[in-house]
């Protein structure tokens, strides 16, 4: 009697623990990720991803399954399944030969890709995965929406808009070089001249005036001329340094 | 002298900090499990998962981004610049390439900030608040201006 007794409570303890173990699983239930919103356009494919976390191993009986469910329909239809290692793409609905199995589940993927989208395709995909014995917890769920036209490109503004800004800023720089350098050469080329030509004028002046009472007159004359010359030159230099 | 330098190069960092601070940090748009950026948009899912919607198919909210890139870009070309004409200038010479491109810089962070202000209900949930990512851009903006004067007001001395 008292032998019986002492091996029923171990036995008694066990099952409380493995109770306690099933109740305080869903705590560590298996979890589900997807997108909330993926875009296509038409005929274009789309990349449904589903990634899924576990506390347990993953089992061999993983199974992965995709709903879909129409816009402006309360049906859902199952459209994929992949359970022991073998993915069932469904070949008679509205994704017949449409769909294409990408995911991995050892590495906790389940995700799918949707060819030749129509506007049909717009609705609510959801993933669904069942891990063995971890079977509780939500599933996921992504809302397809298909467009006539692309929806702008990620960056493509941004691009466009840094692009041309920086472009301007460039142009600016190289118009604002260009015209100083043909500023400058325009002065010194007007500076030549005129010096060249103050030279002619002396020389000639100097040839036909003989007389030794113009020559102070003339030498001052000179000396006016390169004065203005040299504040020209100092002129430039300061509008050159601003 | 030095201590003026000092204090324009200090306000320069400020204002590029500024910058890149309010450009990268999630808190444009902020409420209760929910917080938005320029890149994207997270909301708090039960069993505190984010969900986050990238910003891709949204053309004002890309200017945004754009004009916020740009005036970094400025505040960091100024500053470069500013240490170019720091030893080329000629004495007395103002350093208007550097306050050119830094009040840029301001111009574009005031362009980023009123484009947000205007069509930010389109980017986030009701009761909403700006966050202080959106203030820091707002402060920047001024900061940016006046070292831009700063340094066009400014003559070089030694």
């Amino acid at each position: 009697m008292e032998s019986l007794t002492s091996s029923r409570t171990p036995c008694c303890l066990l099952g409380l623990v493995v109770l306690s173990a099933l109740t305080f699983s869903p705590t560590l239930a298996i979890e589900v990720y997807t997108d909330r919103e993926v875009h296509g356009t038409v005929g274009s494919k789309v990349h449904l991803s589903c990634t899924f976390w576990s506390s347990e191993w993953i089992s061999d009986d993983i199974s992965v399954t995709w709903h879909y469910q129409p816009d402006n329909s309360r049906n859902t239809y199952s459209i994929f399944h992949y359970s022991k290692g073998q993915a069932h793409i469904d070949d008679t609905g509205i994704f017949k030969e449409r769909i294409e199995w990408v995911g991995y589940p050892r590495s906790k993927d389940g995700s799918i890709i949707v060819h030749n989208l129509d506007f049909s395709d717009n609705g609510t995909f959801t993933c669904d995965v069942k891990n063995p014995p971890d079977v509780v917890g939500k599933s996921s769920y992504v809302h397809l929406l298909v467009y006539d036209k692309g929806p702008v490109r990620a960056g493509m503004v941004l691009g466009i808009i840094i692009g041309a800004a920086l472009g301007l800023v460039i142009l600016v720089a190289i118009l604002a070089y260009l015209i100083r350098y043909c500023w400058l050469r325009r002065q010194i080329r007007v500076q030549r001249e005129l010096s060249a030509l103050e030279r002619g004028k002396l020389h000639k002046l100097s040839k036909s005036l003989k007389s030794g009472r113009q020559a102070p007159l003339l030498s001052m004359l000179d000396q006016t001329r390169s004065f203005k010359s040299s504040d020209k030159k100092k002129g430039s230099g300061d509008s050159r340094r601003k | 002298m030095l201590v003026l330098l000092l204090g324009i190069i200090i306000l320069h960092v400020a204002v590029l900090v500024l910058l890149f601070v309010s450009t990268i940090v999630s808190s444009w748009l902020v409420s209760n499990g929910y917080s938005a950026d320029l890149w994207q948009n997270c909301s708090e899912g039960v069993s505190s998962t984010w969900n986050c919607l990238s910003a891709s198919n949204n053309e004002w909210l890309q200017s945004v981004q754009a004009m916020m890139i740009l005036s970094i870009i400025f505040s960091v070309l100024s500053l470069f610049l500013f240490f170019c004409q720091l030893f080329t200038l000629t004495k007395g010479g103002r350093f208007y390439l550097t306050g050119i491109f830094q009040l840029l810089a301001g111009l574009c962070v005031v362009a980023g900030a009123s484009i947000f202000t205007v069509r930010h209900t389109e980017w986030s949930r009701d009761n909403a608040s700006f966050g202080y990512a959106y203030i820091l851009a707002w402060v920047a903006f001024p900061l940016a201006v006046i070292s831009g004067i700063i340094y066009v007001i400014l003559r070089k001395r030694e």
